[in-house]
């Protein structure tokens, strides 16, 4: 078990000018779950690679537990890593996929043999051991490169989008198994992934790369209710954020016609700012209700509990699209104007021009 | 005239699946009887020569210049293969062909392998050099370099030995060339797995590289051993006599004993010289089955 720390650290691809990841410092605690999220292409892949020593860090350093890691080797840093591909070795059964790296570290086969079983056993894989790779269902080589992972006892665990390529039902259930198996072991683990339900439901801290640029990093909490800037803002929450224009005077926003009340000291002398409003943060009310703003509905996406409702200002069709989260027995239909207001004390406003947090 | 009047293809019928799709191309009946005259010609084509070697081995010698031919032998014997293995020393040939084959081919295959690996997974300054250099040595036809061969291994008296005809056959460009573009195909998670798994550069060849490229090497192997049984030009340049010359040297031997050919023992012979070669076909050529890699990449 381990402290990890990026400290500045760059990575500047062949031929790139621009640094694949630029400058990351990110301080990872012992027995921490960080999850690196962002769009594909941000460095987050790189990032990971860097730590495994699969990929070379050209400017500032890699710490694994205080020591920099400048050109030790991936097999002397003890990282185990979990492929989104799993690369699983398929000339193996899945037992010695495990033991591989035991036996080539000199462990004995019966000790090797041991810790295979304890690994399977955790995994439920005991009856699968036997086969190889080709023989077994995706599920099941992802519980195999997990465990290959596992019986290692590394100080750190990489894992590289190790869901992607299961189906969506699998992906939650594995997904929580994930998370409890690193509880149990406490293994500094750095998770990458794209899928932001992932990052937030997995991770105790999540952190956000956009173009090789760290963003954010706090907890998923946080992240959600306080984005630095319209960038975390739209990628994390699923229907995404509204970000609006809005133009201020006298400590109100004038907001698609409708005024609404911000914070004097957030918004400061700007006259003109970013406003983030979440699809939760709007209160519907009547039709006659004239301070709420007019919205013709498009598109309602009933999802049981809960209804997604898209639709952009009444006489303004080239408007701003707006998602607005309803309760089921609040559901309009396609073509209905419906009232609505954000609630106070939910908004977040941004800077009109760099997009950062006021 | 569109593609689809050439394949008979009609776009408006719904295949079902990429492989009724292709079926669909190929469905009409002129296309059907055309591609079965192609098989037919092709397999006249290589079949009808060996079969003619095979009859004529065991004809008797008024019977082999009959006309019109005979197709099957009117008093089979088994003449020819007595003569065939007496007349010339047809086992020291054989024994010969054998150490050769066997010598050469671990070598080419040992040496192929290695260098791909070098060429492809290993990192050093100036790889890609090395491989156009090798490459390049691939485009030199061995005619071309027979004589100066030839006068450097007279020159170090290894005319008439195994490591005459053996050392200056041993390079390998193709083998190089091959091994490294499958070595190449190998998904590169599974080399970085197995590199933070802790294998060494060895391990990583012996226990993952090759086990997924078996197909690959073993039809390396097929054309190394085939290529080298029948190896003609260079052993019969190195070698005088039965000592260490190679059956294609006997079966030149048989054909010129007399002055006049005797066609009966020559074609034996071949069809002897060809077996061992044909078994080793058949033997390995049932592990050239695909699927090797299944499941160690996605699902």
């Amino acid at each position: 078990m381990a402290s990890v720390y990026f400290d500045g650290a760059t990575r500047v691809h062949k031929g790139n000018s621009r640094p694949s990841v630029a400058g990351v410092t990110l301080d990872i605690e012992d027995g921490e779950f960080l999850v690196l999220v962002g769009p594909s292409g941000c460095g987050k892949s790189t990032t990971l690679r860097m730590l495994a020593g699969l990929e070379p860090v050209d400017g500032g350093r890699v710490l694994i537990d205080g020591h920099d890691q400048k050109g030790v080797r991936p097999r002397d840093r003890d990282v185990a890593m979990v492929f989104q591909s799993y690369a699983l070795y398929p000339n193996m059964t899945a037992e010695e996929n495990m033991a591989f790296a035991l036996r080539n570290a000199g462990v004995s086969k019966a000790e090797a043999h041991e810790r295979v079983l304890e690994a399977a056993k955790i995994l439920e894989l005991e009856p699968l051991l036997g086969r190889k790779p080709g023989q077994l269902s995706g599920g099941q080589r992802q519980r195999v490169a997990m465990g290959r992972a596992i019986v290692r006892n590394p100080k750190v665990f990489c894992m590289d989008e190790p869901l992607s390529n299961l189906d969506a039902k699998l992906r939650v259930s594995t997904r929580a198994q994930i998370a409890a198996l690193q509880r149990r072991l406490g293994v500094t683990t750095v998770y990458v992934t794209h899928d932001q339900v992932e990052a937030m439901t997995m991770g105790h801290r999540v952190a956000v790369l956009k173009e090789g640029v760290l963003q954010q990093v706090d907890t998923p909490e946080a992240l959600y209710d306080r984005p630095v800037n319209t960038f975390v803002a739209g990628f994390i929450g699923s229907p995404a954020i509204n970000l609006l224009d809005a133009t201020v005077r006298d400590g109100r926003a004038e907001l698609l016609g409708t005024s609404v009340p911000v914070e004097r000291d957030l918004v400061g002398d700007a006259d003109r700012v970013t406003l983030g409003i979440r699809p939760e943060s709007w209160t519907i009310g009547s039709e006659l209700d004239k301070d709420g703003i007019p919205l013709r509905v498009e598109l309602v996406e009933s999802l049981g509990a809960e209804v997604f409702v898209y639709g952009r200002h009444d006489g303004d069709p080239d408007g701003p699209r707006i998602t607005v989260r309803l309760a089921k027995s609040q559901r309009p239909d396609t073509g209905d104007l419906i009232r609505i207001t954000p609630v106070a004390g939910e908004l977040h406003v941004f800077d009109a021009e760099t997009g950062d947090r006021r | 005239m569109t593609d689809n009047a050439i394949t008979g293809f009609d776009p408006n019928e719904k295949p079902a699946g990429a492989h009724q799709a292709e079926a669909a191309s190929f469905g009409g009946v002129g296309m059907k009887i055309a591609g079965y005259a192609g098989m037919v010609a092709i397999f006249l084509l290589v079949a009808l020569p060996l079969f003619w070697i095979v009859v004529t081995s065991f004809k008797e010698k008024p019977d082999i210049y009959t006309q019109p031919a005979q197709w099957w032998p009117a008093n089979p014997t088994t003449e020819g293969y007595k003569s065939a293995t007496t007349e010339i020393d047809f086992w020291a040939f054989f024994r010969n062909s054998v150490i050769i084959t066997v010598l050469l081919s671990i070598a080419k295959i040992v040496l192929g392998v290695i260098s791909a690996y070098a060429l492809s997974l290993l990192r050093f300054p100036g790889r890609n050099l090395v491989f156009l250099v090798v490459i390049a040595a691939l485009m030199v036809p061995n005619q071309i370099t027979v004589i100066s061969n030839y006068a450097l291994v007279s020159q170090l008296g290894w005319r008439n030995t195994y490591q005459g005809i053996i050392i200056p056959l041993a390079g390998v460009a193709f083998g190089t060339f091959l091994m490294r573009n499958q070595f190449l195909s190998v998904p590169g998670e599974i080399i970085e797995a197995a590199r933070l798994d802790g294998a060494g550069p060895l391990k990583l060849l012996w226990r993952v590289v090759l086990p997924m490229s078996w197909p690959t090497l073993i039809a390396f192997s097929i054309i190394t051993v085939v290529n080298e049984w029948n190896e003609y030009l260079w052993p019969f340049l190195m070698s005088d006599d039965s000592r260490v010359g190679t059956l294609p040297i006997g079966l030149t031997q048989l054909q010129n004993n007399d002055g006049i050919t005797n066609w009966g023992p020559v074609m034996a012979a071949t069809v002897l010289a060809m077996l061992p070669v044909l078994i080793v076909f058949l033997a390995l050529q049932r592990h050239m089955i695909k699927g090797l890699t299944a499941g160690a990449v996605k699902g």
